[in-house]
């Protein structure tokens, strides 16, 4: 019984209603597992480590190369995909919790449909007249490009919404990630057309106003969209937008 | 009352059907396993297929054609790849008006790279996370039609099965609400299936967790015809791992990245070697075909090993970014080592299905108001996929089945709406004694380790080298697991809460079904063509094979059937790539 386990402590909820538990999983070392994997191995033998029969955990994951964004979760305290956490970078002993900001739907599985609400209220779109043959699209420098397709890259995981101090169920902080995404349509030559309607947006409660600064939110992204940097620049956006929009008045 | 369309997945093909359909004035409701902005089109990489600038270097919709036709090895039925192809620049302008980050030129115009089949650089790209790119576009814009009211989501729902009336009309679905286990009933005027592929099937794949085939799988087992299935493209370049194989572009070596191994001490560039013409850029089916070969008869793979390096090395660092850095990031994080320092340890892996449900060149299905587009069905591809067509086949799919949809839905002489109930509760308490089904099964058998041990069957016996005594032994094994499907354990009897293991249970019933599609259509074909080869007939025969294979559900088994191909246009000709692809002279306009 000396073979290298990987040990698995994993924070279990029934159902969105009722209260969480723990249980722990141990699974044969191989290299090359991840937090994924070793998941995948429970459920092909779900019994605790003490041997007792359970049922298997349940949990979210679709494209497991970290660019769909499903499998977030807490993996010893810090929110990121599993598929991505490696177990030998993360260690053979874990602590898997559902992500905290969001209702847990079973196990590690939760329901992020407040951030697709999010991308609805600020206008995440390019309002094009419609999908018959209009000819080309504008053209755009590389440089925009490249800063657009940075921004482009969030796949609506809500890492930066978890490590958020701001973003919690006693504000209405919208968050990140939907901010982001206001820079993104604003910057495009069509979307910018109606950037003054995603900075009022902004301007509204739970809008950018209440970003404390804390600087979390760049450091979880998985993706490395420059959040802070981002919200930066749309402060200033929006400050102008607030002088001369009054002024206009 | 509206009409109303059904839509089944939310992948490009979905989502462009959706906005086709909305556009149209009809009310949508969108069905999705996962929020559709995870779907399995987000890991597309390399970019999508269009002659937008044929002046350049003398490309053109037809070169694009007849490229995706003979690198389909000619299965393919003609005319509605040709509209495709047609279609492919618009298509692209218009997901730029989208708002999708394409790569650019200098001036500021769309870039295009080069990619496998292709003599012309055609594809357009954003860096190497295309199909992410363009399913947020569309994705966004089925945001803005909900918040219009027109598009209704529906996801965490799995779809269970057709409802067909006592006429043989598809009338709407059965679905499953996977966070309180219930089955209920929709209706809709037509039914669009967006399902995507079945790579699960395989085990390990390069396709995401969620496409087990199962949508596809049950409606053959309803009467659909399934086409094709036996061709089945293993992509010549994935790096492996325990939870499944992750793919690297064909962008790598569109953007100059090269396949070599070690051969009495020396880099040999096999591929270059062999295919002077095409080089590293032969079709997927050959350099698939050429890796495994190098790894498994002549072992001269990396380390003794099933490997061979994909490398970028001698590209600068930040050209690789630019055009590379999604999947350099993928298998930094994954393989642990920097590709633009040390090469990529590759091996092919199983990544797409040509095949798929039949439909007319309407898409729809041979079930009348069932209709189906993206890779679920077999329409644009033939025996073997070019790089880059997939994303193309998908929008254009949505858009020919979207506007076909609600043209069937205004024609019905009697609307869905007006329907009496009985075949939706028929269909009902179908799905609900299946499920009561599944619950009461306690056997000793657990469903993944039975899910792996189907994957490690299939990947040995029916992907890149097919024998026939190993297809005929393959399928007598598949028949062994249908039977012992029946002695699984359902492993959790929760219900009123999401429960994943009886959905796989159920799922993997299916997966079965479409196995063994795949593998006696397999053991039938006694040729080699595209993605399908039998070293015992290593010819292609068009005498006797230029057919699709038609895959009709019994209770014993397949029944296969062939189908002419629609070759109206270009006359079939030999598939080769050492050499320049010869044009017949014979075929119009060439």
């Amino acid at each position: 019984m000396s073979e290298k386990q990987i040990r698995l402590k994993i924070k279990r909820q029934d159902s969105p209603t009722s209260s969480p538990y723990w249980e722990e999983f141990a699974v044969p070392y191989v290299p090359g597992h991840n937090v994924i994997s070793a998941l995948m191995e429970i459920r092909k033998n779900p019994v605790t480590a003490t041997g007792e029969k359970t049922t298997p955990v349940v949990w979210e994951c679709n494209c497991l190369e970290e660019i769909c964004g499903a499998c977030t979760m807490l993996i010893n305290g810090t929110v990121r995909q599993a598929c991505s956490a490696l177990i030998d970078d993360v260690g053979t002993d874990l602590v898997l919790e559902p992500m905290s900001k969001f209702p847990v739907v079973r196990d590690l599985h939760v329901d992020r449909t407040k951030m697709f609400d999010s991308l609805k209220k600020v206008q995440a779109w390019i309002p094009i007249d419609g999908t018959y043959d209009m000819g080309e699209g504008p053209r755009m420098a590389p440089k925009d490009q490249e800063e657009g397709y940075q921004l482009a890259k969030c796949m609506t995981c809500g890492c930066c919404l978890e490590a958020c101090p701001q973003y919690n169920s006693r504000s209405t902080f919208i968050g990140p990630s939907p901010i982001s995404q206001v820079r993104l349509f604003n910057l495009h030559p069509t979307g910018a057309m109606n950037r003054t309607d995603r900075l009022e947006v902004l301007m509204g409660e739970g809008g950018i106003a209440e970003c404390g600064n804390a600087q979390n939110c760049v450091r979880v992204c998985p993706k490395e969209v420059p959040l802070t940097k981002t919200l930066s620049e749309l402060n200033k956006d929006v400050n102008l937008h607030g002088i001369f929009g009054f002024l206009k008045k | 009352m509206d009409n109303r369309i059904i839509i089944v997945g939310g992948g490009l093909a979905g989502l462009m059907s959706a906005i086709k359909v909305a556009e149209a004035g009809c009310h949508v409701d969108l069905f999705s396993l996962v929020p559709v902005r995870r779907s399995h089109s987000v890991c597309a990489q390399g970019g999508i297929n269009g002659c937008v600038q044929p002046t350049r270097e003398g490309d053109s919709p037809d070169e694009h054609f007849d490229d995706t036709v003979y690198g389909g090895d000619f299965l393919a039925n003609q005319t509605p790849v040709r509209n495709m192809c047609h279609a492919a620049p618009a298509i692209i302008k218009l997901m730029d008006r989208m708002g999708v980050m394409f790569n650019r030129t200098p001036e500021g115009n769309l870039d295009f790279r080069a990619f496998g089949g292709a003599k012309y650089r055609r594809t357009a790209f954003a860096g190497a996370t295309t199909g992410q790119q363009l399913l947020y576009a569309l994705d966004e814009q089925v945001r803005r039609f909900e918040v219009e009211g027109k598009i209704t989501k529906h996801e965490f729902w799995e779809f269970l099965g057709a409802v067909i009336d006592d006429d043989g009309v598809c009338r709407g679905i059965s679905a499953l609400d996977m966070r309180t286990m219930e089955v209920h009933t929709f209706a809709g005027d037509a039914v669009i299936m967006a399902t995507g592929g079945p790579g699960v099937i395989y085990g390990k794949s390069t396709n995401s967790a969620i496409n087990t085939g199962a949508a596809a799988a049950t409606l053959y087992t309803q009467g659909v015809r399934y086409a094709n299935g036996e061709f089945i493209q293993v992509h010549p370049t994935a790096i492996q791992g325990i939870d499944k194989l992750r793919l690297m572009s064909e962008s790598a070596r569109g953007e100059g990245g090269r396949i070599w191994t070690y051969k009495e001490g020396k880099p040999w560039y096999f591929l270059e070697e062999k295919y002077p013409a095409y080089g590293n850029l032969v079709p997927r089916d050959i350099a698939t075909r050429e890796i495994f070969h190098v790894c498994v008869d002549e072992k001269l793979g990396i380390d003794g090993k099933n490997q061979v390096y994909l490398d970028l090395t001698h590209l600068p660092a930040d050209y690789l970014n630019k055009k590379l850095g999604g999947i350099l990031e993928i298998y930094e994080k994954f393989a642990g080592e920097d590709p633009r320092k040390k090469p990529m340890r590759v091996f092919p892996g199983v990544h797409y299905s040509m095949g798929g449900m039949w439909v007319d060149f309407d898409h729809m299905t041979n079930i009348p108001g069932l209709f189906a587009v993206g890779e679920c069905e077999y329409q644009y591809h033939g025996a073997n996929r070019l790089g880059a067509n997939a994303l193309l086949s998908c929008i254009y799919s949505g858009m020919v089945a979207g506007p076909a949809a609600v043209k069937y839905g205004k024609g019905l002489s009697k609307a869905t709406a007006d329907l009496k109930n009985e075949c939706f509760d028929r269909e009902k308490r179908r799905q609900d004694e299946i499920f009561s089904g599944i619950y009461r099964m306690d056997g000793p058998e657990n469903p993944y380790r039975m899910a792996q041990e189907l994957g490690e069957l299939m990947t040995n016996n029916v992907t890149v080298v097919r024998y026939n005594d190993r297809l005929r032994e393959t399928d007598q094994k598949l028949q062994e697991l249908q039977e012992r499907w029946n002695s699984l354990g359902v492993l959790d009897t929760s219900w009123g809460r999401a429960n994943q293991a009886a959905q796989f249970v159920r799922q993997l019933r299916h997966m079965l079904d479409l196995a063994r599609v795949i593998t006696v259509g397999a053991l039938l074909r006694d040729e080699s063509r595209g993605a399908h080869y039998k070293p015992e007939f290593p010819q292609r025969d068009d005498e006797n094979f230029l057919k699709s294979t038609i895959a009709e559900y019994t209770p014993s088994g397949p029944k296969i059937s062939y189908e002419e191909v629609d070759v109206q246009h270009i006359k079939p000709r030999q598939r080769v790539y050492d050499v320049d692809k010869q044009l017949d002279p014979s075929n119009g306009g060439k």
